[in-house]
């Protein structure tokens, strides 16, 4: 039973984390209709800046995110501004242009970082890394749990900014329907740069906060563009609300799976799951709670 | 009447090529190239034609390769039987896959295709008494010269394209068109859309499994890493249709011999050129230069899929006219 | 028997009724117009038809057969065509092309195609254009492009969405003529359509729903001089 509830409360935490990944896709995927396939890349890029920070400057992992935030955020903006909008444009047959120049970006992004620091597994050791804190038997670790406040406050926040402030309103209006927002006067070009960097820098805070609890090497963008992907699909499409509850889906069925099937079926879970919304939820949690 | 000789004279050219070429390596090449004409005239055919744009394409090559393999593997059976079987297995892959996924529209089926590859690349590695996982699968190669193969190659390129020539200019040709145009106007039309967009899937399916049969009999080696690759297999085959042309009938041929220049120029440094060069002028700087362009194939990849969708987002053959006016300045008459 | 019959058609959208129980039969050979104001459910009752939609109840019958349940691809061989009141052009293929893609609903080989769809792109007056490809159309072509398009399938009925909107006055007439001759050719023809010059001249019989209802059926003078019509277009101060 400690066991179970162990693995529960590791899966949650982690949940946390992939919430706030998801909701940096899920953004990106209402504003612009695509699917970013460069995002986990785009985590590793700010897992680089925090190493790098820490290593060199001896910069706190947490004090980094106030340089890894906004670093990607510009990263983002100009990936959205001079590669995806100007394919807006373009006379094209296929339609998944976009959704193809993000895995061109994404693969450019991994091999910049293998060429700089090779591919070798870097770590970021600080005081708390091993920290743990017990409440019954159960015990937590501090970085995770921390990570779990500062992602969740980046939720509230997110959620907060979407629904009182006028851009908030101007980036949901855009969502909804594109061609209404326009007619009601929103730069909906600027609504996507701004969207894109956002999206950029929510998983750049998540990257960061994974960086005292986990390895940093070039290609661990794949993995996690895969887990957005699968935690979108598991949310619904542009569903902020369903990608929480498909991060934390996604964390706790890898912690179960990786406990009781064995560490190699930790990647088949989350394609398990992915499958299996396909099959029987196509549309995911959106479909059930409608929100 | 000229341009219909055309690929007649290519086609000439290209069986009298190891007569004339007898160097091991170039023909290793063309083997290569006949062998993504197959891949990207069957990408061609679901996602140029029909709209439905695949982004797993290995996983339909890996199906084929293991399924020659395995049979080779487990049964000692000659591998030719398991050509025979690829394209077949590939079909097996692709049909439920197909009806599940079709029933979504849009990027849903991209995506799917991803995850396809990736369950395929995980059940193989993880099913290791069944196919080795890692380890691959090894058989010995029926000839010992490359020339077998080359002809076995083309015989299957020159079929592959002939197919999707037929098949657009007939009903389904006109009506996978149509879907990718508008799928609800076709429907209107008396278009079942889900048969066609199945029969577009199988004819891909079947043909980029046959081509991963060929490659397991050609170069004796496979494992999951390596047959169901998303930058090796996957990007490729979407490089090479979009390089040479999205819905056209040779554009894959221009795209697979231009891709598989550029893949090898990288792999080898534009052929040797700048070790030659490290070597006759003994600079370190060449050197390094030559090393890192070796090992950044997959940078140049990543450079060009981001090129090529900017600067020619429908091939050399589908924005012919584009390239005239701006390289040429020659107007073509409207 | 009637040859086409729509019984009791209800569509909700969530909790919402775009359709609420509307009623009609067609004659073999008219031309039945279908009014309302904008919203009243006129396109959702031919998306009905045609298969876009499942109805949430009630029933569609053409011949004697219920086709409610069918696919769209399936009512297109059954023999009823459609247009789009957005025009769904193939974009990309040239006039030919499109019509040629509408012909293989008919027949199989490229010959046989080629030649039903020229006689459909001359019977609509499309000759012209044939080459062009279909994006580049201007909208009166392209509305006359669904057409085409349409009667390549060789449709029984025909259900016309809002053929004439966005169309000039001497186009207008066109339009009109050529609704007219492809009745004249044998096609039964359900048309919807905002413009009241055009629905008054051509219909046999008209059908006016509102709120997704009925309001009222009759002949054009009957349906213009209807109470609940005159309100429904101009509000109840002027009734």
């Amino acid at each position: 039973m400690d066991v179970f509830l162990q693995i529960l409360v590791a899966g949650f935490l982690k949940g946390g984390l992939y919430a706030l990944i998801g909701i940096g896709m899920t953004l990106i995927m209402g504003v612009m209709g695509i699917i970013n396939l460069a995002h986990g890349q785009l985590m590793m890029v700010a897992m680089y800046v925090t190493f790098v920070l820490h290593s060199f400057f001896g910069v706190d992992p947490y004090l980094s995110l106030f340089v890894a935030m906004p670093a990607l955020f510009l990263l983002g903006v100009v990936i959205q501004k001079y590669l995806l909008n100007p394919l807006i444009k373009a006379e094209t047959i296929l339609p998944e242009n976009q959704v193809l120049m993000t895995v061109g970006i994404g693969m450019v992004l991994t091999e910049v970082i293998r060429f700089i620091f090779k591919s070798d597994y870097k770590s970021v050791t600080t005081s708390y890394t091993g920290a743990t804190f017990f409440l019954g038997s159960i015990s937590f670790s501090w970085a995770l749990v921390v990570a779990f406040g500062i992602a969740v406050a980046f939720t509230v926040a997110m959620f907060f900014f979407l629904i009182k402030t006028d851009l908030g309103r101007s980036i949901r209006a855009t969502a909804q329907d594109k061609d209404a927002a326009i007619l009601m006067g929103v730069n909906t070009r600027r609504i996507t740069v701004i969207t894109f960097g956002l999206g950029t820098a929510l998983v750049a805070c998540a990257g960061t906060l994974l960086v005292p609890v986990y390895y940093v090497f070039p290609d661990l963008g794949g993995p996690f563009t895969a887990k957005a992907f699968i935690i979108t699909i598991l949310g619904g499409l542009g569903s902020t609300v369903g990608a929480i509850f498909g991060g934390v889906t996604l964390g706790l069925a890898e912690s179960l799976g990786a406990t009781y099937l064995g560490m190699e079926y930790e990647d088949i879970v989350g394609l398990t799951i992915f499958v299996l919304v396909l099959l029987f939820l196509p549309g995911g949690f959106k479909r059930l709670t409608k929100v | 009447m000229k341009k219909r000789l055309y690929p007649l004279i290519l086609l000439a050219v290209l069986a009298g090529f190891p007569l004339v070429v007898e160097d091991n390596y170039y023909q290793h090449l063309m083997i290569l190239f006949l062998m993504w004409v197959v891949i990207g005239s069957a990408w061609n055919m679901i996602a140029g034609y029909t709209g439905q744009v695949s982004f797993g394409d290995a996983a339909f090559f890996g199906s084929g390769a293991y399924a020659a393999g395995l049979l080779a593997h487990h049964l000692h059976v000659s591998a030719w039987w398991g050509m025979a079987i690829g394209g077949l297995a590939a079909l097996a892959v692709g049909f439920p896959f197909g009806w599940i996924c079709f029933r979504l529209r849009g990027a849903y089926f991209a995506l799917a295709t991803l995850a396809l590859n990736e369950v395929l690349r995980h059940g193989t590695t993880i099913a290791e008494s069944f196919t080795r996982g890692m380890l691959g699968i090894m058989i010995m190669p029926t000839f010992v010269s490359k020339v077998p193969y080359y002809y076995i190659a083309l015989g299957m390129a020159v079929v592959s394209v002939l197919s999707v020539r037929l098949l657009i200019r007939s009903k389904p040709g006109y009506y996978f068109v149509s879907i990718r145009e508008d799928q609800d106007a076709a429907e209107s039309l008396g278009i079942d859309t889900h048969f066609y967009k199945m029969l577009s899937l199988a004819f891909a399916a079947f043909w980029t499994g046959m081509a991963g049969s060929l490659y397991m009999n050609y170069m004796g080696f496979i494992d999951p890493h390596v047959v169901f690759s998303l930058h090796d297999i996957s990007i490729m085959a979407i490089l090479v249709g979009i390089v040479g042309g999205v819905g056209t009938v040779y554009g894959p041929t221009v795209g697979a011999f231009i891709m598989v220049a550029v893949q090898e120029m990288f792999r080898s440094g534009f052929f040797g050129l700048f070790k030659f060069l490290a070597e006759t002028t003994g600079s370190e700087s060449v050197r390094a230069l030559a090393d890192v362009l070796t090992k950044g194939h997959v940078l140049g990849f990543g450079l060009l899929v981001v090129l090529v969708i900017l600067v020619l987002p429908n091939g050399i053959v589908g924005d012919w006219d584009k390239i005239k006016k701006k390289v040429f300045r020659i107007h073509s008459p409207a | 028997m009637a040859y086409f019959k729509v019984e009791s058609l209800v569509k909700y959208f969530g909790g919402l009724a775009a359709v609420n129980g509307v009623s009609f039969e067609v004659a073999k050979g008219e031309i039945f117009g279908l009014i309302g104001p904008n919203g009243s459910g006129k396109t959702t009752t031919f998306n009905m038809i045609s298969g876009y939609h499942r109805p949430t109840s009630g029933r569609v019958i053409f011949k004697g057969r219920e086709i409610h349940h069918l696919k769209t691809y399936k009512i297109c061989k059954l023999g009823i065509g459609r247009t789009f009141q957005v025009v769904k052009p193939l974009g990309r293929m040239s006039v030919l092309d499109n019509v040629i893609a509408a012909a293989f609903s008919r027949v199989n080989t490229m010959a046989e195609a080629r030649e039903l769809a020229q006689k459909s792109i001359e019977f609509c007056g499309l000759s012209h254009v044939r080459d062009v490809l279909a994006k580049s159309l201007p909208i009166a072509g392209r509305k006359r492009l669904e057409i085409t398009r349409a009667m390549a399938t060789q449709p029984e009925l025909l259900l016309l969405d809002e053929t004439a909107a966005g169309l000039n006055p001497t186009e207008l007439i066109e339009a009109i003529d050529l609704i007219k001759k492809i009745r004249d050719n044998g096609t039964t023809i359900v048309i919807i359509e905002h413009i009241m010059h055009v629905i008054m001249t051509i219909s046999d019989r008209i059908h006016a729903i509102n709120f997704g209802q009925t309001i009222a059926e009759g002949t054009p003078v009957e349906v213009a001089r209807n109470q609940a019509v005159i309100e429904a277009y101009l509000g109840t101060d002027y009734a």
